[in-house]
């Protein structure tokens, strides 16, 4: 999945004339799509309530924008996400750099990260509300804890796979072990540990919405339950919407840091990490 | 886990000693490098050993230019990262500058076979490396590294990242950054070994001047001869299983020398000499052969 996310954004267009040409293929496609939908929707074939008309939707969402509810519900939901994802970046960027310098740390911690690594992090969405309550901090735990594998296991995985030769550089001039960890092995890591992030980023919105999804008086997951229930179908295609644009511009955000932190790293490729969730 | 990253490594003690007592004048009688009896084996995980290098002794005088010229896999590289201090477990003595070798030293700079640039830096800054990491005045570094980066004709390079220098220029740069916290010592490992014939013979002169300019010790492995007999005062022709020295030539030319001693008919017999040493060693063709 995040295989597909990179195709798609590394193949976006950088000029404008490259924009026209390669914008029209997909443009057409989600015309057509959307008009035989739209007339489909008109002409009866569709329950509203399983498929409702682009052209409703639409309206939804503008109503749900300027009436200022999705506006206020996304800013809380992009709070808890947006937490969760930091705390998971700090903590799996020092885990990971604590496990690598230190051999018996990392052995000690083995058994314990391949079990919660093969455990599907959700699960623990119900323990997470006994412990943190239905306020924001089980949202941010949960994205947290979910966002925190990939971010982890990629830092190990980067620091890991330091070149021997660089290291042989800095150790023949008798370098402490942190000068390795600084000047060689983090800042030949980051291009892995961006992969990890990229991940984290979207199951930590992934990990909020699912907390929203236990229990909340507020937030884009809570107003989707609440449309669901009401039967409101077209609400909830909107919001939907909104989360995927919330994805997008997070994935861009994250993007644009690594482009600024990357520079020299002219392989711009993305390195497949661990799994999600 | 801060304690932890501040945290010195077992040996950190004795190479910051080494650091220390590196900046004192060596007693001028010793040799720049000693090695005496000196035998290395190699533990595989599968189990068997290899004898990588037995019973090696040779000097190395200050200021003296020393080639080491062998099959592959004789242990020319275990030879010079034992010298570098990098890897340990061997029996025998090695000292450099009259003291005991225990773990790396600011007064060596080791050239491998890769650049090993860090891409994240610009040229200057890989250059100015080793001073970061030996704490040495910044002002003072920075000056060094942009008078070595003309030396070895970087001029005007400075900012640019090693992925937009050749193959060739990296490896100057790398050259630069091995003087740059002024070490009495330049171990280089096949430095020029990626270069095409051309830019190798350009990299050699420049190496010749640089070595006679800075007044360095220079040891240095290469898998062409007359590269070898081109550059050095002494020429070690190792043989393979186990590694051994089986001669040493004296080239007795002035350095730096110019391309024209390749034409002399001396030159040309102590290539021919050597390769029939390598030869007679059962050496594969291409390591013998001649690159110029
Ligand atoms: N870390 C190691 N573990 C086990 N065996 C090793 C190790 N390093 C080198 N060897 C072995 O020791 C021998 C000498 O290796 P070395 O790299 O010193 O040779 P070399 O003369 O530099 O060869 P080349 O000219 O091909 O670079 C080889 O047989 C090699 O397989
Ligand atoms: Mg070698």
């Amino acid at each position: 999945m995040p295989g597909a996310r990179h195709s798609i954004l590394r193949t976006l267009p950088t000029s404008a004339s490259r924009l026209a040409k390669h914008a029209w293929p997909p443009v057409l496609f989600f015309v057509v799509v959307v008009s035989a939908w739209e007339w489909a929707a008109r002409a009866g074939f569709l329950d509203p309530m399983v498929l409702p008309a682009p052209g409703e939707i639409a309206a939804n969402v503008v109503d749900g924008l300027s009436s200022g509810l999705y506006i206020i519900n996304l800013q809380v939901t992009l709070m808890q996400a947006i937490s969760g994802f930091l705390i998971a970046c700090a903590l799996g960027v020092a885990m990971g750099s604590l496990t690598t310098l230190s051999e018996r740390l990392s052995r000690a911690l083995q058994p314990i990260v391949l079990a919660l690594e093969a455990t599907p992090k959700i699960a623990l969405a119900p323990l997470i509300i006994v412990w943190f309550g239905y306020g924001m901090g089980s949202k941010v735990a949960l994205s947290a804890v979910i966002g925190f594998f990939p971010v982890f296991i990629s830092t190990v995985s980067g620091l890991r796979s330091v070149d021997p030769g660089r290291m042989d550089v800095l150790r023949a001039l008798g370098a402490r072990r942190w000068q390795i960890f600084k000047m060689v092995a983090l800042p030949g890591a980051l291009p892995h540990i961006f992969a990890g992030i990229n991940i984290a980023v979207v199951l930590a919105l992934l990990g909020t919405i699912v907390g929203e999804f236990m229990g909340a008086k507020e937030g884009l997951g809570t107003l989707i339950l609440y449309a669901n229930g009401n039967l409101d179908t077209a609400r909830v295609f909107s919001i939907l919407l909104v989360l995927a644009a919330t994805g997008l511009t997070l994935h861009a955000l994250v993007d644009f840091t690594r482009a600024r932190l990357l520079f020299w790293d002219d392989a711009d490729t993305a390195i497949p990490t661990g799994p999600g969730t | 886990m801060r304690p932890k990253l501040l945290g010195y490594p077992p040996d950190g003690g004795r190479s910051s000693a080494a650091a220390e007592t590196g900046l004192a004048a060596a007693s001028p009688v010793s040799p720049a490098i000693a090695v005496r009896g000196l035998a290395k084996v190699y533990q595989t995980n599968a189990g068997d050993t290899v004898h990588a290098v037995s019973h090696m002794d040779f000097d190395v005088d200050a200021k003296e230019f020393v080639s080491i010229v062998g099959p592959s896999g004789c242990g020319k590289t275990t030879v010079l990262r034992i010298l570098a201090g990098l890897v340990g477990g061997y029996s025998g003595s090695v000292s450099i500058g009259g003291r005991v070798v225990h773990g790396p030293t600011p007064e060596i700079g080791v050239v491998f076979q890769d650049a090993n640039l860090m891409p994240w830096r610009t040229v200057l800054a890989n250059v100015m490396l080793p001073g970061e990491v030996l704490r040495l005045s910044r002002n003072e570094c920075r000056e060094r590294a942009l008078a070595l980066l003309k030396l070895v004709g970087l001029e005007g390079f400075e900012n640019k990242l090693p992925r937009e220098l050749s193959g060739g220029m990296r490896q100057r740069a790398a050259i630069a950054r091995a003087l740059v916290h002024n070490p009495k010592i330049l171990l280089m490992d096949e430095p020029f070994g990626a270069l095409d014939a051309m830019t190798r013979d350009t990299m050699n002169l420049e190496l010749a001047r640089i070595a006679v300019e800075s007044g360095k010790t220079v040891f240095l492995i290469t898998h062409s001869i007359s590269e070898a007999v081109f550059l050095s005062d002494r020429v070690l022709v190792m043989s393979s299983r186990p590694g051994r020295i089986i001669e040493t030539i004296r080239v007795r030319n002035q350095r730096p020398r110019g391309l024209d001693v390749i034409a002399t008919p001396r030159f040309s017999e102590m290539v021919l000499h050597i390769r029939h040493l390598l030869e007679g060693e059962g050496a594969p063709a291409s390591t013998v052969t001649l690159a110029h």
